[in-house]
């Protein structure tokens, strides 16, 4: 392979281009989903392939194949270097891609135990265990348990000498429980909705989460919303618990600060942000408890490498200080606007995608507060956990969120269950009314495994380590408005 | 024929050589291009080459899937040996009945020659045409341009062998100036149907120099344009208009088949086979599509099967299985809503005091068996008043009931379009929806788009 990738660099250097890079992607992705005791899905992907990036005449071309020979790659290499000519004829402002020192390095995700040398049945035995105690409870239609491993083993190679390998290995899983009646659904999961929680670690992440353990709790608490009452409609006290909040970070933290986004390059399809680049050292985007960085080193979160796909290692920088944006997610060609360097965010999905700003894992600091002491310090309000729907305007100025389940707050304490709750706002003013954040032994990482952005379309696996956080006078129960 | 003899007879041999029971081979390949500008100017320019081949085994009941891009016969055996070995572990699912046999497919053309005109500085050539005119009303543009060759083979061994070419392309379009944006799509088998200065006309009509006034949220009669209304269709289709969500209780349409359940003037049907939309002649079982009606003039009719779901009720399927192993269902992707009598004017003539939207972004579900979604408008959002279209306003955010939506359409318009988000991630399969606009008597928007 190393010998096919300096033929590509060699005939770059050749043609005289600006820059040129190279990525041979090989990606094994194994499945398992079961439904109501039957395995609806049991799939392994192999997908393998290479694409290249050049930079001609001040444009970008991009080309890929999953053919790995020595003559496709170079047919690919000609037809990127055709496409880059083209695009040249339509330039924007100058393209300032600045050079950096070559980098040869291996990187590995550390694990314990590899997902793919466990046993399919080992697998599939744990799902349908933790998936037949859902359905002990009579009030539970469907039952469902999902279990993913995912690994991917990268090289990256440029005109600038890097030659960086990495292997990152993935794993997640998770349960629920939906209950209907009449004209009502209602759904509980565990530990987190839409398949569960993920994280760069092996298959011991998976044990960890012990899901049969779980599972007679959270069918219980969805029968339960069957007779609970509905979210009130009114301005209150919110507190969100950690799996909601990391979603609350991802839609309205983390996709803003993209500088891509900023910049316009995604207006067509996901939208820009309300942010400018000027806005950085200035805009009070919370209040002074809301520190953010963005991490990339973090063990075991699910936007957590070793190097970017240009060549940058993973970094730790602050992007929101004691409520300032200080920083924003940038790559080798957008971090002038700030006047620094690529705090090392671009990713591709897969080989047959060009790298994007991505988020890596977008880090919500914890505070000072036990969950207990913030509730019993709430006169009135609702605790919310378990995201069940999202939504934000293009600009990530004005969400509306639903949760599976939440709890009044009143004079302190947690009383009645509501079901369907909602809650909207404006991601400003919410930042700004967060007043208290719950302290590390309440802190964790989620990984968000579905973040679309990009044409063609693409999926980025990140993640969000957050506590339990309050926020005043917020709008909940908006679901006929 | 649209794939090479040599790759049919590999994708042969593989069903020949199986152990398993049952074995079906499906083959996708794609040869794509998209470019995007933004800024009027292009910013990613990216082309594409893959295939990939998915292998669903079953031995009895267990049923076991591997996907590969590695076209090669030595790696189709393994993986081959791979899904027999999956699916020896896999536990029976007593309700399969079994993959189908052949039926006969209809012959359509869903492949334009012309397509190979959109070289990369043909492409340029007219984004260039497109920015030029946006440049002179002093806007800027944003976007995507991409064309793509999809083939598609399905071959089982119960004797389906169905295979099929086509080609597409699609436009969207942003144009902004400093107070407003406007939206154009356009989507198509041949690109000879493109009318480029007429997409840049559309979305630069769409923009204003008024600043966008803000106005309460609250119910408002709406005129929704088909960008907009296609997007309330899908989310029905995903919702409600199929079988897997009739048999596990969670569609809209559980025990009101029959019932009018939207206005007498909405009909809505699934038909790959409609000229009239992007025609595709098989599902990904091999099976042919067939016309599946869910609302006849209002009343719940029908919804869409695979051969699964079909199974468990001793029906036959509709031709609308997707890539195994499907866990959502067989959801309808060919929809169309008939058109009426109206036409856009005339909806806007009839208004008092309303809302014109043209698209929705980032939309979701609030609550499913009421079809209750949420989102914002976007790129064209303007206030009606006293029949005129008077000035911009602030994106809304809308949380409502698609059926209660659909109960209260006083006109509908009888120009359709084709409507498409274009690519969905990762597998090239170019879908539409046909819909028309429509007047709503009342929708409910729940919040503003306002700092």
């Amino acid at each position: 392979m190393k010998d096919l990738i300096q033929n590509i660099l060699d005939l770059a250097k050749l043609k005289r281009v600006a820059y040129a890079d190279i990525r041979v992607v090989r990606r094994q992705n194994e499945e398992i989903e079961v439904k109501n005791g039957k395995v609806e899905a049991l799939i392994y992907d192999e997908d393998f392939g290479f694409g290249i990036r050049v930079l001609f005449q001040g444009a970008w071309g991009f080309a890929c194949s999953s053919k790995v020979t020595k003559r496709e790659m170079e047919a690919v290499f000609n037809k990127a270097l055709k496409i880059a000519k083209a695009s040249s004829r339509i330039r924007g402002k100058e393209i300032l891609f600045p050079l950096t020192s070559p980098i040869k390095d291996r990187y590995q995700t550390p694990f314990s135990i590899d997902p793919f040398g466990v046993a399919p049945e080992m697998k599939l035995h744990f799902l349908l265990d933790a998936d037949a105690i859902l359905r002990k409870n009579n009030k539970v239609r469907i039952s469902e348990a999902f279990l993913g491993s995912y690994k991917t083993e990268k090289t990256f190679a440029s005109t600038e000498g890097s030659y960086i390998e990495q292997e990152i290995v993935e794993c997640g899983a998770g349960i629920a429980a939906t209950v209907i009646e009449g004209n009502e659904v209602q759904v509980r999961s565990y530990p987190n909705s839409f398949r569960g929680n993920f994280a760069t670690q092996g298959y011991e992440w998976i044990e960890k989460l012990a899901l049969p353990d779980k599972a007679e709790g959270i069918a219980e608490e969805a029968s339960q919303l069957l007779s609970a009452k509905p979210c009130p409609s009114k301005v209150t006290t919110l507190i969100l618990d950690s799996s909601q909040l990391a979603l609350q970070i991802h839609e309205s933290i983390g996709h803003p600060i993209e500088l891509d986004r900023i910049l316009g390059t995604e207006a067509s399809y996901a939208g820009t942000s309300f942010l400018k680049p000027e806005m950085v050292g200035h805009l009070k985007y919370g209040s002074e408890k809301v520190n953010i960085f963005a991490d990339a080193t973090h063990p075991g979160g699910l936007g957590s490498f070793g190097y970017d796909d240009e060549g940058i290692k993973a970094q730790r920088v602050p992007i929101i200080s004691q409520g300032i944006l200080v920083n924003l997610l940038t790559s080798r060609e957008t971090a002038h606007h700030l006047k620094k360097k690529s705090n090392g965010t671009m990713r591709a999905d897969g080989w047959n995608r060009i790298p994007l700003i991505r988020m890596t894992n977008i880090n919500l600091e914890p505070g000072e507060w036990t969950l207990e002491q913030m509730i019993a310090d709430t006169e009135e309000g609702l605790f919310l956990t378990t995201n069940r729907s999202w939504s934000i305007d293009d600009k990530r100025i004005n969400f509306q969120f639903g949760t599976e389940i939440g709890w009044e707050i009143k004079n302190g304490k947690l009383g009645e269950m509501v079901k369907n709750p909602t809650y909207t706002g404006i991601t400003p003013h919410f930042w700004n009314s967060c007043d208290a954040i719950a302290n590390r032994e309440h802190w964790q990482m989620w990984g968000t495994p579905n973040c679309g952005k990009g044409e063609p379309g693409q999926i980025a696996h990140v993640g969000h380590g957050t506590a339990p956080a309050r926020f005043r006078n917020v709008q909940v129960g908006v679901m006929k408005g | 024929m649209a794939i090479t003899e040599s790759a049919l007879h590999l994708l042969k041999n593989v069903v020949q050589e199986s152990p398993a029971d049952q074995t079906e081979v499906v083959l996708l390949t794609e040869d794509s291009s998209l470019t995007r500008f933004a800024g009027s100017a292009i910013h990613q320019h990216v082309a594409e080459k893959n295939q990939i081949v998915i292998l669903r085994v079953v031995l009895g009941k267990r049923i076991a899937v591997v996907t590969t891009n590695i076209f090669q016969p030595s790696s189709l055996k393994q993986s081959l040996q791979r899904a027999v070995s999956l699916a020896k572990v896999q536990q029976p699912n007593d309700e399969f009945i079994s993959l189908p046999g052949p039926k006969p497919i209809p012959e359509i053309e869903s492949f334009s020659k012309n397509i190979s005109r959109l070289t990369p500085n043909q492409k340029v050539r007219m984004i260039k045409n497109l920015l030029r005119q946006v440049k002179e009303k002093r806007c800027n543009a944003s976007g995507a341009f991409s064309n793509g060759v999809v083939k598609l083979a399905v071959i089982n061994s119960l004797g389906v062998e169905a295979y099929q070419e086509f080609s597409d392309l699609f436009l969207h379009l942003i144009v902004e100036n400093e107070k407003s944006s406007g939206y154009a799509s356009f989507v198509a088998r041949d690109p000879d149907q493109l009318d480029i200065d007429a997409l840049a006309q559309e979305a630069i009509g769409k923009t204003s120099k008024e600043e966008p006034m803000q106005i309460e949220p609250g119910e408002y009669e709406v005129i929704l344009e088909p960008y907009a209304v296609s997007e309330l269709m899908s989310f029905l289709g995903y919702l409600g208009f199929h079988a897997l969500a009739v048999q596990e209780g969670r569609s809209f349409f559980v025990n009101r088949f029959g019932e009018k359940m939207v206005d007498e003037k909405v009909t809505i049907y699934d038909d790959g086979l409609d000229p009239g939309g992007l025609q595709v002649p098989f599902d990904f079982e091999g099976l042919p599509k067939k016309r599946v009606t869910f609302f006849e003039r209002g009343v719940a009719k029908e919804v869409t099967y695979d051969s699964f779901t079909a199974g468990r009720e001793g029906m036959d399927s509709t031709g609308h299985g997707l890539i195994a192993p499907n866990t959502v269902g067989p959801i309808p992707i060919n929809l169309f809503m008939t058109g009426g009598e109206s036409s856009l004017e005339a909806m806007v003539t009839s208004v008092q005091r309303g809302i014109y939207v043209t698209r929705f972004h980032y939309t979701n579900v609030v609550e499913p068996m009421n079809a209750v979604i949420t989102g914002m408008t976007r790129d064209g959002t303007y206030l009606i008043e006293r029949g005129e279209i008077k000035r911009p306003i602030k994106n809304l955010r809308f949380t409502e009931s698609i059926l209660k939506a659909l109960s209260q359409v006083t006109a509908i318009s009888k120009n359709r379009r084709i409507c498409s988000e274009g690519t969905v991630y990762s597998r090239r399969f170019v879908t539409g929806t046909v819909a028309p606009a429509i007047k709503v008597d009342g929708f409910n928007f729940s919040g503003v788009s306002a700092l």
